[in-house]
């Protein structure tokens, strides 16, 4: 006989093996024992349940890096890496002061920021649609898929003079270039949410009564989110190094127009600058839509 | 002997069967010469017959593989049968629908929905606006003891609760045919047997059809009005047992004789019929 006849065996005896009544325990067992709720948060690991430690190291880390360029500069360190004729951090700091006391250098970044919610806003409609589009079916797959493979190992950089030569204006020039690095990691992304999207869940929501949209929108999207949000912070930082390269065109403005003239001016501190500004809108960004994602991926903090 | 002389023989006689509250009119099921063939050696289910009367309570049982679960998709719309036709209340199913409630194995809610929103997905798609959706919804968890949860992500609740949510889920539109396939199977006796003793009293409320899959013969014996076997490999259904516990059946009737002598009788029709089923493939082969 099964498990589950001799546990109501035991509860029919009205006693325990210690001797003790269990007329009512065999529901309040069912409900404390095996119906044990997860605790509302996981418990969390010690590292992270002290997240300033890891800031702080974080912190400590990017000093450390400073202050090892810092010495390499000012002692023109020459070994495999030369460090000659670039500028220490203390110049660099001066003229970045310098730089944000002018009104031309908050142009070039708002101008590139600009840039990159179009460029981006368009990457990723596209990216999520097509990527949707090529999981649910076969055929428009096969039709894109060869493409995004051969077009996405070329760099930015290479699309210029095709860009200049295509399209009407030199602004559509470099949000083209920029949108199209940030569409491969969204769209593939994207599919892969898709493609993994479990057949149980679209059974259910059929039995329910779901249609096509309606199993798009309640399950395929939500499923796939996951990957899509992933995708999205991927393709942001993406979009900032496609921007660089598309800069070139611009004649005027753009924290990478600023950047290049910088270059072909060579002016070691800007050129620094530049650089390390892209990379912090870079994170900045990043870290802005991973934020923006994390409401709607709540759920899956009780999953794991 | 015949088939029917033996079932006489072993089987107490009618009568003792449970009075349902009302008499459901819904959730006829026909079964009729059904083949699923999905091009393996053999057909997965292989001229099934089955007629059940609406507010019957089913239990398909079988070894694994045996087809238990192709058979009822073709009830719930997943499978269409290579030959022959599923009707419910005369309608031949060819596609899942809102009167037929699945209840599946694995845990099946949407992860990114709350509890609530689980429940009531089926009255939204049904046309339903979201507060009323909603408002079946905690009505029907309330039944099966959940309310504190609805606002919580399924992710949060043990295996026996996600199940109680996933048949909540499937009756929130009321449907006239449950089918559950092996819905128990991965949770533990305690919370089995709580379950089971759970499900009959809602399918006494509800007045609904139940096609329950099981691999288990006391699940069956105890949850069903009949035991219908499916017979490994072939796909062959090869016994339809009558099951005359009276009801409503408490966790305490698995001691009892008559709850003893009836497994006895089924797994007894089981060997017999099995061996018969061997015997016939032997001597066509
Ligand atoms: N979609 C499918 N395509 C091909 N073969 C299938 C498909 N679904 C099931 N089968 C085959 O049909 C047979 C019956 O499968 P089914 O899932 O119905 O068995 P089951 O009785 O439900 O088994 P279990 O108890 O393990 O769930 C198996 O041999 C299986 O491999
Ligand atoms: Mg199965």
């Amino acid at each position: 006989m099964s498990k589950q006849s001799s546990a109501v065996i035991s509860k029919v005896d009205g006693l325990t093996k210690d001797g003790t009544p269990v007329i009512e325990a065999g529901e309040k067992q069912a409900t404390t024992s095996s119906e044990v709720v997860k605790p509302l948060r996981p418990v969390k690991s010690r590292v992270a349940s002290r997240p300033w430690d890891r800031y702080l190291v974080r912190t400590l880390s990017i000093i450390g890096a400073v202050v090892i360029w810092y010495l390499c500069s000012v002692n023109h360190v020459s070994f495999i890496v030369s460090f000659e004729n670039v500028p220490d951090p203390l110049v660099v700091g001066d003229q970045f002061l310098f730089l944000l006391g002018t009104e031309e250098f908050y142009k070039h970044i708002g101008v590139s920021i600009g840039r990159i919610l179009i460029s981006f806003g368009i990457a990723s409609v596209l990216g999520v649609a097509v990527g949707i589009l090529m999981g649910r079916s076969r055929i428009v797959a096969d039709v894109i898929m060869p493409h995004i493979e051969i077009l996405r190992p070329i760099p930015a950089v290479a699309w210029i003079p095709l860009a200049i030569l295509m399209l009407p204006t030199e602004e559509s020039s470099i949000i083209f270039i920029t949108a199209l690095g940030a569409f491969f990691p969204v769209v593939l992304s994207t599919l892969h949410g898709v493609e993994q999207s479990s057949e149980v869940y679209v059974r259910a929501a059929r039995s329910l009564g779901a249609g096509k949209m309606a199993i798009l929108r309640h399950v395929v999207l939500p499923g796939a989110l996951p990957n899509i949000m992933s995708g999205l912070a991927i393709g942001m930082g993406v979009a900032w190094f496609s921007l660089l390269a598309g800069e070139i065109i611009s004649g005027q403005y753009g924290i990478g127009y600023f950047t290049w003239n910088a270059y072909s001016l060579v002016e070691y501190e800007n050129i620094v600058i530049g650089m390390l500004t892209i990379g912090g809108l870079g994170t900045t960004s990043t870290w802005l839509v991973k934020q923006a994602s994390k409401p709607a991926l709540r759920w899956q903090e009780s999953e794991r | 002997m015949s088939t029917e002389e033996l079932k006489a023989k072993l089987l107490p006689p009618l009568g003792k069967t449970h009075k349902m509250r009302y008499k459901p009119e819904k959730g006829h099921i026909q079964i009729e010469n059904v083949s699923v063939d999905f091009g393996g050696d053999v057909f997965a289910v292989n001229d099934a017959f089955l007629e059940i009367m609406p507010g019957e309570f089913v239990c398909l049982l079988g070894p694994s593989g045996c087809g238990k679960s192709t058979l009822m998709n073709t009830v719930a719309g997943f499978v269409n049968p290579t030959y022959g036709s599923v009707k419910v209340d005369g309608m031949v199913i060819d596609k899942p629908g809102q009167d037929r409630g699945m209840v599946f194995q694995q845990h099946s809610l949407f992860p990114w929905k709350t509890v609530c929103d689980n429940v009531a997905f089926g009255p939204l798609m049904d046309g339903k606006g979201i507060d009323s959706a909603r408002s079946t919804a905690r009505s029907l968890l309330e039944m099966v003891g959940l309310s504190a949860y609805e606002k919580r992500f399924p992710g949060v609740l043990s295996g026996g609760m996600k199940q109680r949510v996933g048949i909540a889920r499937a009756l929130a539109n009321y449907p006239s045919v449950l089918l559950m396939d092996e819905p128990f199977g991965a949770l533990d006796a305690q919370t089995r047997a709580m379950m089971q003793e759970n499900l009959l009293q809602i399918w006494e409320e509800f007045g609904i059809t139940v096609i329950f899959v099981t691999h288990d013969i006391d699940e069956a014996v105890f949850l069903a009005d009949r035991v219908v076997v499916m017979s490994a490999s072939p796909g062959r259904l090869i016994a339809d047992i009558k099951i005359t516990l009276p009801r409503p059946r408490l966790a305490e009737v698995v001691t009892s004789e008559d709850y003893i002598k009836a497994k006895k009788q089924c797994m007894d029709l089981i060997r017999l019929e099995s061996m018969r089923a061997f015997e016939q493939q032997r001597t066509t082969a």
